[in-house]
């Protein structure tokens, strides 16, 4: 397991070698002076020479590389073009509202996917399996800013159960974080509980196959624990793994819900640093949210030997 | 086959007569088909159709409710609502159609190549492993953000992260075609490289890939709107459904058609496309179709 964990790790960093390197080549290779596209059409041959001397535009692209990589490993992801702020220090300032709605999120679509994509295993081929199904395609198919617009509308302006817009930080209590974080919640779980509770079903029909399933069933064990127990645990390696993967999709999610709900969070930040065309911003949120993401799908990997015994390295 | 045991109500055999089955029926790939074909028309003829120029601003007319004029009213520019949304269907199918023929064109032959060469295969893989970690919103917001907005870059932008998608399906196919007998039998006979990629190892590929295609096609149409929505994707003298959400968000309070109408003609064309998919899925790999789809 040990030898394992340390191979696992060390895949990971050719990854990330990989990450770093297209966003170094994607500001060098783009067509044209980055300088100037970054300044935009106003910019002075004063303004152009400043970028260049902060981006270190003005060494050959080799020695570029090398400086850029030596502060990326010192914790360094550059200084924003536009507030003149280091971008970690931006970073940490946006982290917590985007953090706290990521893992209610996450919470959430677990609670309510993982039942959902049994139940629809269960009652395969039925209305109810239909219905399931149903669900998950629109959740793929409807955009995150439309979901987020229509719950505004419903249970904010129609209804007014939930505020508009906004966010409190859970440090003001819970009641009243939840309050606001509610319908930003909802919005961005629609796509991650569409794929979790696809790949439950998917995973816990293929096991419902199998023999030690009847044999549960035949020795009389109820059926809740049939499908919670004998069956769920064993289906619960490919559903991990779309949660990993999903994870991606949760950060696009991220970005966009912020944007409808007014949350001054990593996802406006980036938002913000487009329209500024601000590219150390936007690079340091690309580098830290890859990061996150082979992050979360390295402990995926590690803990299958936990769900699944039979897997061992 | 009849069931009789407990097991009967977890794996029904036999359905309910009055429980009307979707997938048996094949409803929803016929009205997906109607709605993309309509969508389609409404691409093509927009000119033909649309009452007012997507463009021309009427200051006078700004935020109207719909009148026989304007059908479903005007935006804050006093532009007609319907005339854009009908241009707006163009940029979606294009960027759809666009970037999945990009992505395959390209995805397609380093697919086969890092399936059947091992050297090569770890490297490329690397790269695509790398290529996806990065979140594909962001990715796409760093290229545009970088290269300006246009309908090229913002293709281009969508293309990049959907390619490693296509390069691992196709090796993945070709991985487990390549120890097959005819596949050897063509080596031993000396058959040229090119000529065991193109005509022995490509066509299996074909199938995943037109299922894989859809995808593609549905989540560019998505990601062309969200780059919109967030002021990175095309300019809004192209009307798309995406930067018409994005316009409409100040009003939204105050015109709530603004945001709706392009929206469901979004997710009707996405959700078209996605079942389509789901459909082609199931008449081209049997397996599936036994255990009810994905």
């Amino acid at each position: 397991m040990l030898a394992y964990t340390i191979r696992r790790v060390l895949a990971a960093i050719p990854v990330m070698g990989v990450v770093a390197l297209f966003v170094f080549l994607l500001l060098r290779l783009t067509p044209g002076d980055p300088a100037a596209i970054i300044a935009g059409d106003m910019a002075t041959p004063a303004q152009l020479e400043a970028i260049r001397t902060s981006l270190g535009l003005n060494q050959p692209v080799a020695i570029q590389f090398i400086t850029w990589i030596g502060q990326l490993l010192q914790g360094d992801l550059g200084t924003s073009l536009i507030s003149k702020t280091p971008v970690t220090t931006l970073i940490h300032q946006r982290l917590a509202p985007t953090l706290s709605l990521a893992l209610v999120t996450m919470a959430l679509s677990i609670v309510i996917a993982v039942p959902m994509g049994v139940l629809a295993a269960w009652k395969h081929g039925t209305w109810i399996d239909n219905l399931v199904m149903a669900f998950s395609v629109l959740g793929f198919s409807v955009p995150v800013f439309v979901i987020g617009y229509v719950l505004i509308q419903v249970f904010a302006i129609e209804l007014r159960w939930f505020p508009v817009q906004g966010f409190t930080p859970i440090e003001k209590g819970l009641g009243p974080f939840l309050q606001r974080a509610t319908l930003p919640a909802f919005t961005l779980a629609s796509i991650y509980i569409a794929l979790i509770a696809r790949m439950t079903r998917a995973s816990l029909l293929e096991v419902l196959d199998e023999d030690y399933i009847r044999t549960a069933r035949a020795k009389g064990v109820g059926e809740q624990l049939v499908l919670f127990r004998h069956a769920l645990r064993n289906a619960a390696v490919p559903i991990l793994t779309v949660i990993g993967t999903g994870f991606a999709l949760l950060i696009s999610g991220v970005v966009v819900t912020e944007s409808v709900f007014n949350i001054p969070g990593l996802g406006r930040l980036i938002v913000d640093a487009v329209l500024a065309r601000d590219y150390p911003v936007i690079q340091g949120l690309i580098l830290l949210t890859s990061g996150i993401y082979v992050f979360v799908n390295l402990l995926v990997d590690l803990s299958y030997s936990l769900l699944d015994p039979r897997i061992r390295y | 086959m009849l069931q009789t045991s407990s097991g009967a109500d977890a794996m029904p055999v036999t359905r309910p007569r009055f429980m009307p089955n979707l997938a048996r029926w094949r409803i929803a790939p016929v009205l997906a088909s109607v709605c993309l074909v309509a969508i389609i028309a409404i691409a093509v003829f927009a000119p033909l159709i649309a009452p007012h120029d997507p463009l021309t601003m009427m200051p006078s007319q700004r935020l109207k409710p719909p009148t026989a004029l304007h059908l479903l009213g005007t935006d804050a520019y006093g532009r007609d609502l319907f005339s854009r949304l009908l241009y707006g269907a163009r940029v979606s199918l294009i960027v759809g159609l666009g970037v999945t023929v990009i992505s395959v064109v390209i995805g397609l032959p380093l697919g086969l190549i890092s399936g059947y060469f091992r050297m090569l295969d770890a490297i490329l893989m690397r790269i695509m492993d790398g290529l996806m970690a990065i979140p594909s919103v962001l990715l796409a917001i760093a290229v545009v953000s970088l290269s300006g907005s246009s309908l090229t870059t913002v293709m281009i932008a969508i293309t990049i992260p959907e390619v490693p998608r296509v390069v691992r399906l196709v090796r993945s196919v070709v991985l487990s075609a390549r120890g097959e007998p005819y596949v050897e039998a063509a080596i031993a006979m000396g058959t040229s490289l090119p000529s065991i990629l193109r005509k022995h190892l490509m066509p299996n590929t074909f199938a995943p890939l037109i299922v894989q295609g859809t995808y593609i096609c549905a989540s560019a149409i998505l990601t062309e709107a969200i780059l919109s929505f967030l002021g990175a994707g095309i300019g809004t003298e192209t009307p798309s459904w995406g930067n018409m959400i994005a316009e409409g968000r100040m009003y939204f309070q105050l015109k709530p058609s603004l945001i709706f109408w392009p929206g469901l003609l979004l997710s009707v064309c996405i959700l078209s496309v996605n079942l389509l998919g789901d459909a082609a899925r199931d008449a081209l790999d049997p397996r599936m179709k036994k255990r009810g789809g994905l």
